[in-house]
């Protein structure tokens, strides 16, 4: 319990350079070349001769793989690296986090298969037809619903990021990624069903405050939500993208409650009880609250702040030569949309607004983007979102003074990335 | 005067209704009744003032037992921690620079505990201990915390009247509770 263990800070790592050695006694040369080239910004491939101008590329001069010999498309092989950053010598991997390769992703879509994933009692394999929700406590007609029963309600899709509250600490050593700081973010389309017309089809009585949610899994992960945020913009959801959950994101059912940390967003759920007061489970009480330097700790600390992160340039990339260079990154706020994001490139001396690009959600990673012009010398940048509130992002330091080192969750500060003149990339403030 | 009545009736009628509008018909008469057996097998929800503890009791000598042999593995033989979380000491180290967050130093009640132990616990087998069990493993892990004495047996309402020693020191959320100046140029502060 000293320890938290949302996040693993010792042992986070980049996983992807160790499978660039390992994977390359295994697929050989030429898929090096091909990862190499997304390492290393502006930088040319390994080239074979043979393949390029004036000579005709060796894959058009035979067919290609027939059609149906990937019944579930997987990326090419010569992405093979941009994998989910699993911490290595966990203790235990069954309450655990991985986390999703931010720094190489572009968009604001997180394919399924690299969405961050938080399990506290791992990851159960449940038959959607012996699937229940039950939603019982304060309403007029205690209910079942069979998953069947789910889909019949009117659906609607969002697109939202979710969050974990503990992305990243606030104590070193910091991670050299952009996947090892804020990995435990991901963005999704979602499709279900407002959870407000579930509660309306059992009907609300009087005094019905908070919603305590539960998930079926081998923690019976349990939280508590006030009604507002239940009648306000929460989510029944079983599609992700447009294919069912996965198994790790709460097949086939999950709650969604959009800008809230990940953990409130129960995963494999299974009942919904309304209640005047909230449960005050283990999760809301000694696991998910924020210790302040005086002892005190504050509890139901529910949104996620605005915050952003540049992810190309990137630490552990490397910029292969003096030049343009565009700078991308992402924004996003839990309390709605991003109003602006400004970037600099002089160490925090100035900042610029950086360019957004549509759509810019409510509640979603939005993309950013500034064209820069790297001189060859040492540079720090870094970026700032403000949100539709006008909240700012701020500096690491100057969370720190308000809320010391123990705080743990909630570290939404600002992330320096260091270039030096070699063109490689780290954390300005490891 | 009848038809007066009859006006009084229709308002009352009225009335009734805007009293209770979620007793309305189910909007899309969707799902089924749940029964009061199946809630009561799923709903094991124990609030903070240990609303819903099962009948049962356990002693802290039994707690003891069930402790060596279900939690050590990951919490330690006298609750130090491990692979699992520490669960015991802590106390007056939270305003500290090193606190060490417990069972007794930082859990604000107590009936929490067989809430999340009966739910989760042990980490292999969640839900297969007895109510008793979790009652006497509850026992242990306080005694350990010298919150309850050695000899002590616990049940639902001994458990509910421990007042942990952390209960009063928790607070709302006061964000935004830091400040960027969101300085353009000049700034001297990186």
């Amino acid at each position: 319990m000293t320890e938290p263990t949302d996040v693993d800070n010792e042992s986070v790592v980049t996983s992807r350079r160790h499978f660039l050695r390992e994977s390359g006694a295994l697929m050989g040369g030429a898929v090096l070349g091909g990862l190499a080239s997304s390492e290393v910004l502006g930088a040319t491939a390994a080239e074979n001769p043979v393949n390029l101008p004036p000579n005709v590329p060796e894959w058009m001069k035979t067919p290609g793989d027939p059609m149906g010999s990937q019944l579930y498309g997987t990326p090419s092989p010569f992405e093979k690296g941009v994998i989910k950053n699993i911490p290595k010598n966990l203790t235990q991997y069954i309450s655990a986090s991985g986390r999703t390769p931010l720094q190489d992703l572009d968009g604001i879509i997180t394919p399924n298969g690299l969405f961050y994933e938080r399990h506290h009692g791992g990851v159960p394999t449940i038959d959607p037809a012996q699937h229940r929700l039950m939603l019982h406590g304060l309403v007029d007609k205690p209910m079942i619903f069979t998953m069947d029963d789910i889909r019949r309600f009117p659906s609607e899709s969002r697109i939202h990021f979710l969050e974990c509250s503990g992305n990243p600490v606030y104590t070193k050593p910091y991670g050299k990624t952009a996947s090892d700081l804020v990995g435990l973010l991901s963005c999704a389309e979602w499709t279900g069903v407002s959870l407000k017309l579930v509660l309306q089809e059992a009907g609300l009585q009087p005094g019905a405050k908070w919603v305590v949610a539960e998930g079926a899994d081998a923690a019976a992960m349990t939280r508590s939500i006030p009604i507002e945020k239940c009648l306000e913009d929460a989510m029944l959801v079983y599609s992700q993208n447009g294919e069912r959950l996965r198994p790790q994101q709460g097949y086939p059912l999950r709650l969604l409650l959009p800008g809230f940390e990940g953990n409130m967003n129960v995963k494999w759920l299974r009942r919904l009880r309304v209640a005047a007061e909230p449960t005050y489970s283990r999760e809301e009480t000694s696991k998910y609250t924020d210790l302040m330097p005086n002892g005190t700790a504050r509890e139901f600390t529910f949104y996620m702040e605005a915050k952003s992160i540049i992810t190309r340039p990137s630490g552990g990339q490397k910029l292969n030569a003096p030049g343009f260079h565009e700078i991308s990154g992402i924004a996003w706020s839990g309390h709605g949309k991003i109003r602006r994001v400004d970037v600099s490139v002089d160490d925090g001396k100035s900042w610029q607004e950086a360019q957004l690009q549509e759509p810019v959600l409510t509640r979603a990673l939005t993309r950013f983007r500034l064209p820069w012009h790297w001189d060859g010398k040492p540079a720090v940048i870094q970026s700032r979102a403000i949100d539709e509130t006008g909240y700012v992002q701020p500096t690491l330091a100057e969370l720190l003074g308000v809320r010391g080192d123990n705080h743990f969750y909630h570290n939404n500060a600002i992330w320096p990335w260091r270039i030096a003149d070699s063109g490689e990339v780290t954390n300005a403030n490891a | 005067m009848r038809t007066r009545e009859l006006h009084f009736a229709v308002l009352a009628v009225g009335a009734l209704v805007c009293a209770t509008p979620a007793r309305a018909q189910s909007p899309y008469g969707i799902g089924r009744p749940a029964t009061p057996a199946e809630i009561a097998g799923w709903n094991i929800d124990i609030d903070r003032y240990g609303d819903n503890l099962p009948p049962g009791s356990g002693s802290v000598s039994h707690g003891h037992e069930v402790f060596d042999q279900q939690c050590v593995a990951c919490h330690g033989a006298k609750g130090e921690g491990g692979v699992g979380d520490r669960l015991v000491g802590g106390q007056g180290t939270l305003a500290t620079e090193k606190p060490v967050r417990t069972v007794g130093s930082y859990w604000p009640y107590a009936p929490t505990l067989f809430d999340y132990i009966r739910r989760a616990m042990p980490q292999n087998a969640p839900q297969s201990l007895s109510n008793d069990d979790v009652y006497a493993v509850s026992a242990y892990i306080l005694n350990l915390n010298g919150l309850l004495p050695a000899e002590a047996t616990i049940d639902a309402k001994a458990l509910s009247a421990i007042k942990m020693p952390n209960r009063d020191m928790f607070v709302g959320d006061p964000r935004p509770d830091v400040k960027n100046p969101e300085c353009m140029s000049g700034c001297k502060e990186k």
